[in-house]
């Protein structure tokens, strides 16, 4: 065999062999391969590259200065270069090199990101006086620190400015969660006081048991909280006349200064003059402000609190629902049921329902859940919100309820399944010992059933963790202005709609006006999600190769 | 049981043993026994009524899909002889407004009444403002819902009247109050100077002018008034100008204008129509309406938004005709589709005000109901008592009519989804203003006289091509990686590779979805020529290596076990990647001027978008690869071990027991891997929202997008009203989703099942 022609290695069968095993490989690397992009692209966002300042000559047009992050180089060809209308002179090399830099500066300049020929860039420099703002709105500023003032005195100028931004924006910070507990807590706690005695009032009414008393009663409480109002209003002016005191002039790369309030920046930090050290310490606490914060700017900057919280939350929910329901069919089908051509039928057609495109559910959901029992409990318990919907709008508790429905047929194939392979012995020991069924079911079928149900209850939520064309339908929106859970009665609003990370990822890919800038945030989530589900799957996994080797043990 | 064992059993025969019949145990063995029967209750009734929720899907679907297919009713709401119509003559014009309150009659003398719809009362009474001694001689209508007339009156002059409705709310009672107005002026415009009685009118009101057309005898006249309104002193001043048009030599029978006033019908001989030019003020051209030389047109009338004539004839046949734009620009009046409601005469075709469907009256004093785009008959009824006059209401859900009495009958009309059959669905349709039969899906567009083009064809056309090249991607991979996984592969390996497919098969979509529309589509799109030398390149690469490979000396090659070949192929697969990739620039610039896609669109003269149908048939196979891998696999690995060993002791390579026995014996499970598969592409809807560009296209150029059923689903749901008929078209394509996932799993599963019944015999 080790001298060989092409012809007879051809002829053993032995190309067929590596082909199959290319179609492995293949396999295994665009597995591996797209999670590696998805990582690097997500988790690289985060890191405060070098801030690049260097003289741009387009041919023919005056020298720009340019001052950016490079995000993105690429070799592209002449032609396409000339195809995209760039003045590229006839003996330019064949290959030419483009670049994308992230300039920021929308609110001068018009656009965040800009591609230029890298080959007409020269004077690379990186100075340790440029200044990087994340900004509120209008993305980030790149430019130099020109002084900082206090109610429009100039309080520190040159070297000595930047020591001051950094103490005033941390008092700003500390006024920003001031005023945030004012908003979210105090202030939306009155305004869901005065909803919740309008909708008392017109309850009331439409009983026809409006009396003068309870008019009263109505009024005086809603005076209580508008008095209350009165008070935090006070308040809050006192604060955001503190929060608008202190601002700052920084100087952008073409000489066009601006003044900006200290409120509207997040961050201001100098990545050029940052050591790895520092940058990984930077690097942490923007990776922590991407989990823990509420979006910005269209959901294109920030962090996402409030789709994580969404994701968990309606996950939960289903959880709870698609468990009992889920194992009760299960034994049903396993244990009670007479065996036989009727349930082979229902088996096939639960193993199927698993394979049934997700949107029909979500056109189920919407149909039925959303607009026919959603509007039957509308008219029978909330007349006093109609025409405004409670619960026959898409919202937390369909989402829920959609995916419990897709998600239910996981949960029985898997308990099924568990059931299954529990031996018939250990079964008819415990009858032989006087159990009955019941009771055998409790105490020996459900416990040692009991993996194969949490494997069917964790694939179930890998499932609809990642789910999102139902989503959409259902009740899940690209901003929601609260969380579900608040401290308001009922605690737990069911019927709000909420925010999630797969559709955060459609959302802000698709949807947003400014792609380009959103784009490694929502890398970013991908990784969270993909994480997320990878980690479901292996537990999955885990227990259900635990459970395997605990029935060998058995049956032996 | 043995008499020997009741007697074992029985506790009272032994004193020593333990008494099991003692009250406490017995009432514990009660309540024992019956919270067994409870828990077989309790699971049967709870198990069953899961089972049943989760089949409810498929009723509750069809359940909404089900009126789309009924056809319309109609119901005795109310009869009335009202005494006012007796002193007036017979109705020339027979109206109802939008809020079915108030009907209009208008009499030849020019009597307006407005009564109450429900009885029959009389609630206000016009006399219209016609000169001294004329009466109406000729009524005719502007676009259907418009409620403007025009009355030719017997002295050659023309009267335009708008009727309308004022509501107020005096002490906050709706109060709906019928008005008349004259919007061209009390007195009336002067058609004929010679005052002959007008035969026929038509009108049609643009934003500044207005255009009048009459008939006497055989002659045509036309008057175009254009309105200007003074700036300083805000009158407006009426110029009125007289059109010539080529005369014709046949009795007319209808003048109709169209509402764009580009063209003028005139029927006229026994089924001629006579299309003029407005603007050019020439004869377009002569048309038959009628092939059958007996037939003769009774009535002409245009269906809702102007651009449809429908004609009636005299054997019972509705023609619908409109002007069709040929490839040289030339416009031609062209016979679209015919209805046929019985024998007798139509004497009267209404259209809809909201939708493309129209009510037919025939001599016969029968009903007819129909749709034109669907082109679908859904009633056809005798009208009580005849009927020589007939009102539909703007909602068309109210028919009035008058018969030769003098009595009115008032019914209700259901007929909610006339717009959809069997061939609106699937068939081509020839829409308004298209110039051949097509099909289309437009669902919703701003303007209110829209036809709706809701053909499922282009979005299964989308749904299939869609998943052809996603299965063209994942069949060939997907099966050799199970065989090789299944056959070939070292246990040791097999444990590490299982898990990566099952993290391929738990991805979410929407993270492929938004890899292959935001990374992938623009990446391929700049280097086209790397991505094909990588389909070429990679086969190639991977025989190469496995030449070398054997060619390799021996202790090399037994350094890495049989079963191991896909880790070696690997860095090749990799090295081959790197490699094509970066050759791209190089070849574009060899062979495709520096741009394959300018190359493409330019030289091939093909369509290129970003997001097409190769990005998703590569998002989407990887998508369905691990589906049919692990079924395939199974099936393959199950193969029972003596067939294979039985094969390889005959002296046949692994490979001849693979390719002549294994995959034979599997092919069922294989084929039903595929089937999974291909529901599965079918079926997926974020992937395909995310990486094409959602249009509803016909085309299978690789490099246009599609929209397929799922995504359109999810794009247009959202805004469909509640039990529209948009919205019971998206549930019937959720149906037909449904349906074809289910048909195709329930097949794979019984093939499936078979076979591991073959197994077991083997």
């Amino acid at each position: 065999m080790s001298k060989q022609s092409f012809k007879s290695w051809y002829k053993s069968g032995e190309p067929g062999i590596w082909m199959s095993g290319g179609a492995v490989a293949i396999a295994v690397i665009m597995t591996i391969g797209l999670m590696a992009v998805i990582a690097v692209r997500g988790l690289g966002h985060f890191w405060p590259s070098d801030v690049i300042e260097a003289r741009y000559s387009v041919p023919g047009q005056p020298v720009q200065m340019l001052l950016g992050e490079l995000v993105q180089e690429e070799e592209v060809t002449r032609e396409r270069l000339a195809g995209a209308g760039l003045p590229i002179p006839a003996d330019a090399p064949e290959f030419m090199r483009r670049d994308l830099f992230k300039v920021g500066n929308r609110d001068l300049t018009g656009a965040d990101f800009t591609w230029l020929v890298g080959d007409w860039l020269s004077e690379h420099k990186t100075p340790e006086d440029i200044v990087v703002l994340e900004r509120r709105e209008w993305g980030n500023f790149y430019g130099r620190l020109v002084n900082v003032q206090e109610a429009g005195k100039v309080v520190a100028e040159g070297d000595a400015a930047w020591a001051e931004l950094q103490k005033r924006i941390e008092r700003v910070d500390g006024l920003q969660a001031k005023l945030n507990k004012l908003h979210k807590g105090e202030i939306g706690a009155i305004n869901h006081g005065l909803e919740r005695l309008r909708l008392q009032e017109r309850r009331l009414e439409l009983d026809g048991q409006l009396s003068d008393q309870a008019k009263a009663d109505l009024a005086a409480e809603r005076a209580e909280l508008n008095a209350r109002y009165q008070g935090l209003e006070a308040e809050l002016v006192a604060l955001n006349a503190e929060f608008d005191r202190d601002s700052a002039t920084f100087k952008a790369i073409d000489g066009r200064e601006v003044n900006l309030t200290l409120g509207k920046l997040v961050h201001a930090y100098k990545p050029n003059a940052m050591g790895p050290l520092d940058k990984t310490g930077f690097y942490f606490a923007k990776l922590w402000e991407f989990l823990s914060d509420e979006p910005r700017e269209a959901n294109t900057e920030g962090g996402i609190f409030p789709a994580i919280f969404g994701t968990v939350m309606m996950t939960l929910i289903m959880a709870i629902l698609v468990t009992p329901f889920g194992v009760l069919a299960a034994v049903y089908l396993r244990e009670y049921a007479k065996q036989g051509a009727m349930t082979r039928i229902i088996r096939i057609a639960v193993n199927n329902l698993a394979g049934v495109p997700a949107i029909v559910y979500g056109v189920f959901g919407l149909g039925f859940f959303v607009y026919m029992v959603g509007g039957s409990i509308d008219r029978l318990f909330f007349p006093e919100a109609a025409p405004a919907p409670t619960f026959g709008t898409p919202g937390l508790l369909w989402a829920s309820v959609t995916l419990a429905i897709l998600a239910v047929p996981v949960v029985i194939v898997a308990t099924e399944e568990g059931l299954a392979r529990i031996p018939r012995a250990v079964r008819e020991g415990s009858l032989a010992l006087g159990a009955t069924k019941a009771e055998t079911l409790w105490k020996v079928v459900l416990p040692m059933a009991s993996p194969a149900m949490m494997t069917g209850l964790i694939l179930a939520v890998a499932r609809a963790a990642g789910e999102v064309a139902p989503l959409m339908l259902v009740g899940v929106v690209k901003l929601a202005p609260t969380l579900p859970v608040d401290g308001n009665y009922p605690f737990v609003h069911l019927d709000q709609k909420i925010m999630h990370l797969g559709f955060h990822i459609y959302d802000v890919g698709f949807q947003s006006p400014n792609v380009e800038a959103a784009r490694p945030l929502v890398f970013a989530t991908a990784l969270l999600l993909v994480l997320v589900i990878a980690l479901l799957n292996f537990a999955a996994v885990a227990i259900r190769n635990r459970l395997r080797e605990k029935y060998k043990a058995l049956e032996n | 049981m043995t008499d020997l064992a009741s007697a074992n059993m029985n506790a009272n025969t032994s004193p020593a043993r333990i008494d099991f019949n003692t009250p406490a145990l017995q009432r514990k063995r009660r309540i024992r026994a019956f919270k067994d029967h409870l828990t077989r209750w309790y699971v049967g009734v709870g198990g069953l009524a899961v089972l049943a929720a989760i089949t409810l899907i498929f009723f509750y679907l069809a359940y909404v899909v089900l009126p789309l297919f009924q056809g319309a009713s109609l119901t005795k709401k109310a009869d009335y002889t009202p005494s006012w119509a007796a002193e007036l003559g017979k109705p020339l014009l027979l109206s109802v407004e939008e809020q079915n309150e108030i009907g209009l009659f208008l009499d030849k003398q020019g009597q307006a009444v407005f009564f109450s719809v429900a009885d029959g009362a009389e609630r206000q009474r016009f006399q219209l403002p016609l000169p001294t001694g004329a009466s109406i001689s000729a009524i005719g209508e502007d676009q259907p819902g418009s409620q403007r007339f025009v009355l030719g009156l017997s002295n050659g002059q023309a009267l335009v009247v708008q009727a309308g409705t004022k509501v107020s709310y005096p002490n906050d009672q709706k109060l709906v109050e019928p008005v008349l107005n004259y919007p061209y002026g009390n007195s009336p415009l002067t058609l004929d100077p010679q005052g002959r009685a007008l035969e026929h009118v038509g009108v049609a009101a643009g934003d500044e002018s207005l255009l009048l057309s009459a008939s006497v005898g055989s002659e045509v006249l036309v008057l175009n008034v254009t309105e200007e309104s003074n700036m300083f002193t805000g009158e407006t001043t009426l110029t009125e100008e007289r059109i010539a048009l080529p005369q014709i030599a046949d009795p007319i029978k209808a003048v109709i204008v169209e509402p764009r006033q580009q063209w003028l019908y005139v029927i006229n001989g026994r089924a001629t129509a006579d299309v003029f030019n407005l603007r050019s003020k020439q004869l377009l051209g002569r048309y038959k309406l009628s092939e059958d030389g007996n037939v003769e047109v009774t009535s002409a009338s245009l269906l809702l938004g102007g651009i449809s004539l429908m004609v009636g004839d005299s054997k019972g046949g509705i023609g619908q005709w409109f002007m069709v734009r040929d490839k040289d620009d030339n416009f031609a009046l062209k016979h679209i589709r015919q209805f046929q409601q019985g024998d007798a005469p139509i004497v009267q075709v209404s259209a809809e005000q909201r939708r493309k469907g129209f009510v037919a009256l025939d001599q016969a004093g029968q009903l007819g109901v129909f749709h034109s785009t669907a082109e679908r008959t859904l009633l056809i009824e005798p009208l009580q008592g005849g009927a020589q006059a007939l009102a539909l209401s703007p909602r068309a859900n109210r028919v009035l009519s008058v018969d030769d009495k003098g009595e009115f009958h008032l019914q209700r009309l259901d007929n909610k989804h006339p717009e959809i059959s069997w061939s609106s669905l699937w068939s081509k349709v020839w829409y308004e203003t298209y110039d051949k039969p097509e099909y289309i899906w437009q669902s919703t567009a701003a303007n209110t006289d829209f036809e709706p083009k809701m053909s499922l064809a282009p979005l299964t056309f989308g749904t299939l091509k869609a998943a052809f090249y996603a299965m063209l991607l994942a069949a060939p991979l997907a099966i050799a990686a199970a065989i090789y996984t299944a056959y070939f592969m070292a246990p040791a390996m097999r444990r590490k590779v299982k898990p990566v497919i099952e993290l391929m098969e738990a991805l979410p979509t929407v993270i492929l979805g938004f890899f292959a529309g935001l990374f992938l589509a623009p990446y391929v799109e700049n280097h086209l020529p790397g991505i094909f030398s990588l389909l070429i390149l990679t086969p190639l690469g991977i025989l190469l290596a496995g030449f070398i490979w054997s060619r390799l000396p021996e202790n090399i090659r037994l350094s890495v076990p049989a079963g191991w070949e896909a880790a070696i192929l690997i860095p090749v697969v990799l090295a081959t990647a790197a490699f094509a990739l970066s050759i791209s620039p190089t070849l574009e610039v060899a062979f495709f001027n520096g741009d394959m896609r300018l190359w493409i669109s330019n030289d091939l003269g093909i369509t290129y978008d970003q997001r097409n149908a190769l990005i998703v048939g590569l998002a989407m196979g990887f998508a369905v690869i691990p589906n049919i891998f692990s079924i395939a696999e199974d099936a393959v690995f199950s193969v029972p071990k003596s067939l294979t060993y039985g094969s390889l002791a005959l002296g046949a390579t692994p490979w001849q027991t693979l390719t002549r026995v294994v995959i034979l014996t599997a092919s069922p499970g294989i084929f039903s891997a595929l089937m999974i598969g291909m529901g599965r592409a079918v079926g997926e809807t974020m992937i395909v929202l995310m990486s094409t560009g959602n249009t509803p296209l016909m085309e299978a150029n690789l490099f246009e997008g599609m929209r397929t059923l799922a995504a359109n689903v999810a794009v247009e749901m959202p805004e469909s009203e509640l039990g529209s008929t948009h919205y019971r078209v998206l549930f019937l394509s959720a149906l037909v989703l449904l349906s074809f996932t289910f048909v195709m799993n329930t097949l794979a599963e019984l093939i499936r099942q078979r076979l591991r019944v073959k197994y077991a015999s083997l």
